[in-house]
């Protein structure tokens, strides 16, 4: 078969599964800030329990591959709890610790990146800690962060296809349904290798708009 | 405001004084850097603080709000213990302006929101009265049209006159200038000095750590000569500056002036 052939044929098919990528992916990141600007915060606490908290999720997580998380999430948890979960719960719980983590160190990286000097100024003029952080440390550690907020973006995306293991059909997974049909491994990985180049691209050049849209004043 | 002015004055320690520093020690590991200095301060008075670098003059400007925690004796400033843990630092804070060397205006925020940030965030003014006050604060210093501008476009003496538009903002009482000048150009001293004249003139309280001998000449009402964390020498500007009697602080002032 060729290319066309093999497009026209599966085209819709590799288009819902790239739905389906994208939705994991994006649900997945929406839940990985929230636990990174969290646990990102507690680590840059001066309090010595919190920052011991965070480093040990940081550490356990990047010290087990997201393979074997995905495999303890959907196959582990529901055998200890007997709560069963759905592939794509399944994937978006395993998904958001992990890139949880990669981007609870981003957040860190980022606060640390804001002169000391900001911090005392804001204190300085009886501002909380928390407000200080909310209106001047982290508007600027933002702007800091964007170029690895985007990079695990894109991470998270090209993850998203080790849940194939967990049978999400996601767009690995659904080449390889269509490869055991047709035998075309060849020319459908081809496919498949363009269809996430193109997305991540267009996600990277929409990350770089937003980037300048944020700088300020300068 | 009101109640704000009708309060002004009140806010004394229990002797009288505005700030009072017994017995401070302040060590950074194994670093002794205030090695126990005693320091009252009047209201309306204006120290000025000077020696050689390392001597521990910004610690020491440091612990009297506490951006230092203090690892002996004792510091009332208003009124309030700050080595207390159980007061509310950010409400003695309030009260105390404190300008930095480098400025550190906030470069997300333009230069009316840098002014108003703090008032507003506390709820001490609405946004409109924190815009009034700020343009107010604005003329005074110079720096009206810039309201609008964000700090990077701004001069070294420009930024300072904002970082002092900013820290006066909340109305304090006292006002700590933590070297103002000392990252400026030459030529935007005097612009950040005249400011600082006009506030002592209002009758501020105001400690300064500086290396403007012309300043501490012309405004202090008494100087301190610190070396090693010790008190070396104070006095009034004629006695300390003019006829210093410790051999290190004319050694000092003979390479400075």
């Amino acid at each position: 078969m060729s290319f066309m052939e093999l497009i026209r044929e599966n085209g819709v098919y590799l288009l819902e599964a790239m739905g389906k990528t994208l939705e994991l992916t994006f649900l997945s990141l929406i839940f990985a800030s929230i636990i990174g600007l969290l646990f990102g915060l507690l680590n840059v606490s001066k309090k010595k329990a919190l920052h011991v908290i965070a480093n040990l999720y940081i550490d356990c997580i990047r010290g087990v591959p997201l393979i074997v998380l995905a495999f303890f999430v959907y196959f582990g948890i529901p055998l200890a709890t007997g709560v069963r979960l759905s592939a794509l719960v399944a994937g978006i719980i395993a998904l958001s610790l992990n890139a949880g983590a990669y981007m609870a160190e981003i957040v860190r990286a980022g606060i640390q990146a804001v002169d000391k000097g900001q911090m005392e100024a804001a204190r300085s003029l009886g501002l909380p800690y928390g407000t200080a952080m909310r209106k001047v440390i982290l508007p600027q550690a933002i702007r800091t962060m964007i170029p690895s907020i985007i990079n695990q973006f894109i991470i998270t995306l090209k993850d998203t296809s080790i849940l194939s293991v967990i049978g999400f059909p996601e767009l690995v997974k659904a080449g390889q349904i269509v490869i055991a049909r047709n035998f075309e491994s060849f020319k459908m990985w081809v496919i498949i290798g363009i269809m996430y180049l193109i997305v991540i691209t267009i996600l990277s050049k929409i990350a770089r708009k937003l980037e300048r849209r944020l700088s300020y004043g300068k | 405001m009101e109640n704000k002015e009708l309060a002004k004055g009140k806010h004394l320690n229990a002797d009288g004084s505005k700030i009072s520093v017994k017995g401070l020690k302040k060590s950074f590991g194994h670093l002794d850097v205030l090695k126990g200095m005693d320091v009252e301060i009047k209201e309306g008075e204006v120290v000025c603080l000077i020696g050689p670098s390392g001597s521990g003059k910004s610690t020491f400007l440091r612990c009297l709000n506490r951006l230092e925690e203090i690892t002996d004796g004792s510091v009332t400033v208003d009124g309030y213990d700050i080595t207390d843990k159980s007061i509310n630092i950010n409400k003695v804070r309030e009260n105390i302006g404190m300008v930095f060397q480098h400025f550190n205006l906030f470069p997300n925020l333009t230069v009316m929101e840098n002014i108003m940030l703090a008032p507003v965030e506390l709820k001490k003014m609405t946004e409109e009265e924190a815009k009034e006050t700020g343009l107010k604060l604005l003329e005074r210093v110079g720096l009206a049209e810039k309201a609008d501008v964000y700090p990077s476009k701004l001069s070294g003496g420009q930024k300072q006159r904002v970082a002092i538009a900013r820290a006066l903002a909340m109305n304090p009482d006292i006002m700590l200038f933590d070297e103002p000048t000392s990252a400026l150009d030459p030529e935007m001293v005097g612009e950040v000095l005249e400011v600082m004249k006009q506030l002592a003139a209002d009758g501020m309280t105001m400690v300064v750590v500086t290396h403007e001998m012309g300043f501490a000449r012309e405004v202090a009402s008494r100087v301190i000569f610190m070396d090693e964390g010790y008190i070396v020498e104070e006095g009034t500007p004629q006695e300390v500056l003019l006829n210093p009697k410790q051999p290190r602080t004319i050694d000092f002032l003979n390479k400075v002036l």
